[in-house]
């Protein structure tokens, strides 16, 4: 081993194929000597059991919890913020959802919502969107959710709002300071490779159970893409327009005021949209902590395996993803052509249009401020139970009918790649896993990864969820191999057909806007909660991104390269095994590294239907307060587990680019 | 045609004694790119090649101790191939590019030592630039881009205006102050371009070679447009370009750069007539050469028997127009300036240089 590392660090320069047979010789090996030595140093912990440090973790936080009130940093710092945020949010909640300032209802009731969200989508969108925003928020009431939606959407307000004044001046710095950019990129890098559920236990140590845990949750999730799209829409502008403008004698300020923002202004408001969904997804997982809305509708029905009511509040979520995604959409792209549509249309024909909105809308909101009727949605127009018993009956009839399929598929998943991965990653002793791993990193990448990697190894072990850390591993591990077949297959479908693409991209973009909280439903009702059922949530959560790298890649395959292929008399078959492969390799390494970190960020949601392992620790942990070192412990094993991996297959992917650009 | 001809009043000859007032005087300019760039210059670094002080400083020279003086009213140009440094150059004048080394005077005062405050009052009034790709601002009409100089300067919005259209009026765009920039075609983008740089009636204007994205015959129109704001305007013009027929059919003056060192700098018959180096000559190689070089780079000392009662000419004729004169006349042609014989030219002088297909070896001569 020592031998094959040594040769390693000097073959940088050499041609690839030698390095496919030295991954498979690690294999052998491992599996040789796993045989021989099976079962022994395998770490294992009961669960219950805690070791010294999960323990003095449970002591670290009963500290922090003890001194929320005589700490100064509490004191005069976090109780403050805590209070803001938890200010802010019932302040929204008191205007949409929930009765306040001494009245017994909202002080705008559903009818001025629906219409100020109408009018929002009219103004700054188009009457399509309008119409669709208007069904939206109408069919929230109809599916007996228009409490649990609103608070939702306040906390996505409240949360969107305090995200943007963060990240849009931080995104203009980035925007036009290089060293701010060059500090902030890494910072944000960590914050979106770490998966969202690993932050939600430490933040409740600091701003307890309930909203405000839940909007800093939110803010660090959607942030990051505040500020990153920000930061490109200024970047992205013509440098020699910028100089242009300089040259002409403009201050910074001006250029920033005067070009730099009007030209990223669309860019800003596609930031601006990525925010909205990104802060919607997390304000649905955050019913973790006990953030309200519709989110713990779900999270309350998959703990009793509801797959009705689950499905009832899913729906609801998807179709809020969906208004609030069509609707800075589509004041994204009239950003675009805002002087040019605005001045076509007469600007008196406009202002007329947008004082009967108003109007309509202001009527609309004392109606629903001062009648009952447009307050308080009518009970009997109430659909919710039909939904229910709908979804209740396709998942059953779906577990009888389909549960020959379903089963045949899960068997041979489990008996032919989970159980043999497992029982290898499980059986084996930590110094033989430490080893294997060790030797990836020195194949794949370089050395600096390999200390990266000797490093997280060693806090693995010391965390003291060793062994299972193994099991998620095991389950991350082929869920990554399903989403790359997925990703490849239908990559090279996307990639090579326009028509397949234009289908399936759309899908795909629905897909990943989706709270990964909806998915679990169907998926549940067809596999029942078991550690497969969070396998296929982490594919499908993770699929798409893949797919879609991969069809990029493929796509950016020259087109004279596939044309002298075919010139040459390759079939299909040949084009896409022997150029456009090969040549999109490192699109397809990128591809399974993104995949793999997208199957991570789904454990914790995993150990809620059946998955056991780190999930289920971090799961635990929120709920049980003896477990709660324990779940941090198994929090930062995630992470770190992470990063591993991550870093492993980064480098990867950029050797693998370099190789290709080096034989182009 | 003649009146787009290069050759303008400056004499070759002439220019060694009258020292003229420089708007803009260079001197020992240099500009270093990379890690501790600013420890070249003054170094027995600054002596290496290029190759040489990438290898070992990883940083590039892109502007090698450079000198040059431009005159009031007068087009200069500074020619040369991509990755020459003339971009870097044009940049380092209005420090849009923060030179390494080196002074810039404007009017004497040297715009280095300026403070961000006095640049951007000298960029506001002082000088204009004009740009590749023409850096128009595309969410603004073509009236506000024009008077954007005057805008930033904190011009009232009817000045300023009311300049936007002069200037609009000027580069021959009446018309079109409301349409957005990418309405326009190429072409008109860069009159808007220049109306820009000419609204706030710089005193030095500078060009980053304007017309080479645009195509051929647009590219022509433009350049008889400068000629024609030269001559209306009459505003000191440094030109960059890598075109050299451009260069010779604008410039009083021609700069030509490689690898950021400074080549040759003359008039354009100088250049084509007196190439200093392999390099230049192989740059002029193909220009007609009886379109840029002028009788005085032809004409010979008459011989003892020949009869001298022909047709007089003035030394800066260019050849292209002198042919007539000369095929039709008897007798060789004084070549005649303030009563003085210079020499003589006969059909013989002109059939050579007209005989002298571009791409061949001179013959002959």
């Amino acid at each position: 081993m020592m031998a094959a590392l040594s040769t390693l660090s000097g073959g940088l320069r050499r041609p690839l194929w030698p390095r496919r047979y030295l991954l498979a010789a690690v294999i052998v090996a491992w599996v040789l000597v796993w045989l021989f030595v099976r079962g022994q140093d395998t770490l294992q912990l009961g669960g219950a059991e805690l070791t010294p440090l999960h323990a003095r973790l449970n002591e670290g936080s009963e500290a922090i919890d003890n001194s929320r009130n005589d700490n100064p940093l509490f004191l005069y710092f976090i109780n403050y913020i805590r209070l803001f945020l938890d200010e802010s949010i019932t302040f929204v909640q008191g205007l949409i959802s929930q009765p306040s300032f001494g009245r017994p209802l909202p002080v705008i009731g559903w009818l001025g919502v629906v219409a100020i969200a109408t009018a929002v989508a009219w103004l700054y969108g188009n009457r399509k969107v309008a119409l669709l925003t208007l069904a939206g928020f109408v069919s929230f009431g109809l599916l007996g959710l228009w409490e649990e939606s609103m608070d939702t959407l306040a906390l996505v307000l409240a949360a969107v709002a305090l995200s943007l004044l963060i990240g849009i001046p931080l995104g203009i710095w980035a925007g036009v300071n290089d060293r701010f950019n060059r500090l902030v990129t890494p910072v944000l890098d960590f914050m979106q490779t770490m998966p969202t559920f690993v932050y939600l236990a430490p933040l409740t140590l600091f701003f307890l159970i309930g909203p405000a845990s839940a909007t800093v949750a939110t803010i660090i999730y959607a942030v990051p893409p505040a500020i990153r799209i920000t930061a490109h829409g200024i970047r992205e502008v013509q440098p020699e327009t910028l100089e242009a403008s300089t040259s002409l004698g403009s201050t910074p300020w001006q250029s920033l005021r005067k070009v730099q923002l009007p030209l990223a202004k669309r860019t800003i408001v596609v930031g601006i949209n990525q925010t909205i969904m990104a802060a919607l997804c997390m304000v649905t997982i955050a019913a973790l902590i006990d953030a309200p809305g519709l989110g713990k509708s779900v999270l309350k029905a998959l703990e009793t395996l509801d797959v009705g009511t689950a499905f009832n509040a899913g729906l609801a979520i998807v179709v809020m993803a969906i208004v609030l995604d069509r609707l800075t959409s589509a004041a994204g792209r009239r950003v675009e052509t805002a002087h040019r549509a605005g001045r076509a249309q007469k600007p008196g024909r406009r202002r007329i249009e947008v004082a009967a909105v108003l109007v309509v809308t202001a009527a609309a909101v004392y109606l629903s401020h001062v009648y009952v009727w447009a307050a308080e949605f009518a009970g009997d127009a109430n659909v919710g139970p039909y939904v229910r018993r709908g979804a209740d009956a396709a998942s059953q009839w779906a577990q009888d009918n389909l549960f020959v399929y379903t089963s045949a598929f899960k068997n041979l998943i489990t008996y032919s790649l989970l159980n043999p991965f497992e029982a290898l990653l499980t059986g084996s002793p930590w110094w033989l896993i430490g080893i294997v791993v060790i030797a990836f990193a020195a194949i794949l990448s370089n050395i600096r990864v390999v200390i990266m990697c000797a490093v997280s190894l060693g806090l693995l072990v010391g965390l003291g969820l060793w062994q299972d850390t193994m099991v998620t591993l095991a389950s991350t591990l082929v869920a990554t191999v399903l989403v790359m077949i997925l990703g490849v297959a239908f990559g090279v479908w996307m990639g090579r057909s326009g028509r397949v693409d234009q289908v399936l991209r759309p899908v795909l973009d629905a897909g990943q806007t989706m709270p990964p909280f909806v998915y679990l439903v169907p998926i549940l009702g067809l596999f029942g909660a078991t550690r497969f059922t969070a396998i296929i949530a982490a594919v499908v959560y993770a699929a798409p991104v893949a797919i879609k790298l991969t069809a990029d890649g493929i796509r950016g395959v020259s087109s004279a390269a596939v044309e002298a292929a075919t010139a040459a008399g390759s079939s299909t078959w040949q084009v896409i095994s022997k150029v456009q492969l090969p040549m999109a390799r490192s699109a397809v390494t990128l591809a399974t590294s993104q995949g793999l970190i997208y199957v991570l960020a789904m454990v914790v949601v995993g150990g809620l239907v059946g998955a056991g392992a780190l999930g289920y620790d971090v799961v635990a942990g929120f709920s049980q307060l003896q477990l709660r070192g324990k779940g941090l412990a198994a929090g930062v094993a995630i992470v770190v587990l992470g990063i591993m991996l991550e870093r492993i297959t980064r480098t990867a992917a950029r050797r693998a680019d370099t190789v290709a650009r080096g034989t182009r | 045609m003649t009146m787009t001809s290069p050759t303008k009043q400056v004499q070759p000859s002439v220019d060694a004694y009258v020292e003229d007032r420089a708007v803009l005087d260079v001197r020992g300019l240099w500009k270093v790119f990379g890690p501790r760039s600013d420890k070249v210059v003054g170094s027995p670094l600054e002596e290496l090649s290029r190759a040489e002080l990438k290898e070992r400083t990883g940083c590039v020279a892109a502007i090698r101790d450079v000198s040059f003086t431009v005159r009031p009213q007068e087009v200069f140009v500074v020619m040369g191939l991509s990755g020459s440094g003339k971009s870097t150059l044009v940049r380092c004048l209005t420090r849009l590019i923060e030179p390494t080394a080196g002074e810039v005077l404007l009017d004497g005062e040297d715009i280095r030592k300026a403070s961000d405050k006095h640049l951007r009052e000298l960029r506001r009034r002082r000088f204009a630039m004009v740009f590749q790709h023409f850096g128009l601002l595309p969410h603004r009409r073509v009236l506000d881009n024009v008077s954007y100089g005057l805008e930033i300067g904190g011009a009232k919005k009817e000045a300023r205006y009311e300049r936007a259209r002069e200037v609009i009026e000027l580069v021959g765009l009446s018309g079109y102050e409301d349409s957005y920039p990418d309405q326009l075609s190429g072409g008109m983008q860069q009159r808007v371009g220049l109306a820009r740089a000419l609204a706030v009636d710089p005193e030095v204007l500078f060009f980053d070679e304007p017309f080479s994205a645009l195509d051929p015959l647009i590219r022509r129109d433009m350049q008889n447009e400068v000629i024609r704001l030269h001559r209306e305007v009459g505003k000191t013009m440094v030109f960059i370009t890598h075109d050299l027929s451009e260069a010779l059919k604008l410039g009083d003056r021609i700069l030509i750069m490689r690898d950021g060192e400074l080549v040759q700098v003359g008039a354009p018959d100088e250049v084509v007539g007196a190439p200093v180096d392999d390099y230049v000559r192989e740059f002029v190689r193909d220009v007609p050469r009886s379109h840029v070089l002028t009788t005085r780079w032809i004409m010979r000392p008459p011989l003892p028997d020949e009869p001298l009662d022909g047709p007089e000419l003035g030394p800066d004729i260019v050849v292209r127009d002198a042919v007539h004169t000369v095929l039709r006349a008897t007798r060789p042609v004084k070549i005649v300036a303030g009563g003085e014989l210079l020499g003589v030219v006969t059909s013989e002088e002109i059939l050579a240089v007209i005989a002298e297909s571009p791409g061949k070896p001179e013959e002959g001569k």
